[in-house]
């Protein structure tokens, strides 16, 4: 679902198709409700999973992937810090999740045009959380609990209720990316 | 001069404790490198960064969450005094005894793990423990909490000496180029020049460990620095790459004699959260 309020876009999953149509490359987001974690380890295997024919954990359609692992949880919080990990690593895997129906990706760094090229077939946006801002964004998170893969530690899938967690559209389905328009923009002649 | 003993366990205890702290605690010069950037900088959504990380900073130093999650490949120099004789635990274990004990109790991320099976070892060791005999009866201690996102955007390369300083500038700026987003900028840059192909690295590494702004006292490295150090800010990656003039809070360059034949050069990029900290026991 995506709305706009006091000129704010806030966004939660479900995603639509339509909702992804409206997010552009350059618009800060807010993400509320339940998102999953996945970085290197987890989606290894979940690939595995699905190639096998077997069923994802959770449920992909329309769902919000974070890539992060958190630093462990100190008693009386939610969560320890957890900022986004790079995303190229996981490029190998996100086309045939983007395939099964997931919609919005958070991370930091560039894609693949691999990953690019299923985003906007099958309409998904790839967004950016601050990179090294782990505590702040400890903030966001209400609530943390393993789903899946308990043993890869920080790597196991979680399932994570946020609020206003801040993030900007890097590629959206039309496909502009944020990073080469950065680039374009401010880049002195030497 | 007479010998000094050191029990080792002062050094696991010294760990310990600087894994927890420096894992809360930018540097100053770090924090101050961010806080000058703005002024350099003018994206709103460059700006819009460092505000963020300026707060993020803040937010860690109460002590609840870390920096970053990324807590770090768990990196020691240790410069040994060649009068000291060390009691107790061997050195290399007494060093992974603080290491585990400060990450555990620190509730700080375990990151390392087997190459290829990708099993976590579970207490962030082993640790990368560099080690230098140096005059005199005291050891200093240096820890370094090493990103993986930054890490991996670092390289090593043998250039021609025909290349020259321009080889060695077009490598560098380069390196910041292609890294991009990739390693969380604003980034500090390590460059290492001359030495052998391990050398190399290890000064770009160790060039690290340096304040951010304060020029080199070589002038010749100084002027390296500087000029480095504009040319990667004119790339226009910016903070978080979103664009924008600040893409490295500082060039920070370590040289020495290389061979004839050689031309070795370090590029050791390492993103704003520049967790490090030494003492002298
Ligand atoms: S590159 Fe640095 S700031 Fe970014 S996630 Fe890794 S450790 Fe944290």
């Amino acid at each position: 679902m995506l709305k706009q309020e006091d000129g704010k876009w806030l966004l939660s999953a479900p995603v639509a198709d339509e909702d992804v149509m409206q997010l552009k490359a350059g618009e800060r987001v807010f993400i509320s409700g339940k998102i999953y974690t996945g970085r290197d380890a987890a989606h290894k295997r979940l690939i595995e999973a699905l190639n096998r024919g077997e069923a994802s954990p959770f449920d992909l359609q329309g769902q919000i992937i974070y890539y992060v692992g958190p630093s462990p949880t100190k008693p009386g919080q939610a969560i320890g810090a957890c900022g986004p990990t790079t995303s190229y690593r996981m490029d190998a895997y996100a086309p045939l999740l983007i395939e099964k129906g997931l919609k919005v990706m958070i991370g930091k760094g560039m894609r693949a045009q691999t990953v690019k090229d299923a985003m906007t077939k099958h309409k998904a946006a790839y967004l950016a959380a601050t990179g090294g801002a782990g505590a702040l964004l400890a903030k966001a998170v209400k609530e943390a609990r393993v789903i899946a893969y308990d043993d890869l530690g920080p790597e196991a899938i979680r399932e994570l209720v946020v609020e206003n967690l801040p993030a900007i559209v890097i590629n959206d389905v039309f496909g502009a990316d944020l990073y080469e328009m950065g680039v374009k923009a401010y880049r002195l002649a030497v | 001069m007479a010998i000094r003993e050191i029990d080792t366990s002062l050094l696991r205890d010294a760990i310990a404790s600087m894994a927890v702290e420096i894992n809360h605690t930018l540097p100053a010069d770090v924090e101050r490198a961010l806080i000058d950037a703005k002024s350099r900088e003018v994206s709103p959504q460059g700006l819009q960064v460092l505000d963020e990380l300026i707060e993020n900073a803040g937010i860690a130093k109460e002590g609840v969450f870390p920096l970053c999650q990324d807590t770090g490949f768990a990196v020691v120099f240790l410069e040994v005094g060649q009068d000291v004789h060390f009691l107790g635990a061997n050195l290399k274990e007494a060093i992974e005894e603080g290491i585990r004990k400060g990450y555990k109790e620190g509730y700080l991320r375990k990151s390392i793990c087997h190459p290829f099976t990708r099993k976590n070892t579970s207490d962030n060791t082993p640790a990368v423990i560099h080690t230098e005999i140096v005059p005199g009866d005291r050891v200093k201690l240096t820890l370094v909490a090493k990103g993986g996102g930054s890490e991996n955007m670092s390289r090593v390369t043998m250039l021609a000496p025909s290349d020259g300083w321009e080889g060695v500038k077009r490598f560098v700026v380069k390196r910041a180029e292609e890294a991009g987003s990739n390693p969380c900028p604003p980034i500090i840059v390590g460059v290492g020049i001359g030495g052998t192909f391990e050398k190399a690295a290890l000064l770009a590494k160790k060039a690290l460990l340096r304040n951010v702004g304060e020029p080199s006292a070589d002038p010749e490295v100084a002027r390296m620095e500087q000029e480095l150090f504009e040319a990667i800010n004119a790339l226009g990656v910016g903070p978080q790459g979103l664009g924008g003039r600040v893409t490295a809070l500082g060039v920070l360059v370590e040289m020495m004699p290389c061979h004839i034949a050689s031309l070795p050069v370090a590029v050791n990029i390492q993103c704003h959260s520049a967790r490090h900290k030494s003492v002298v026991i």
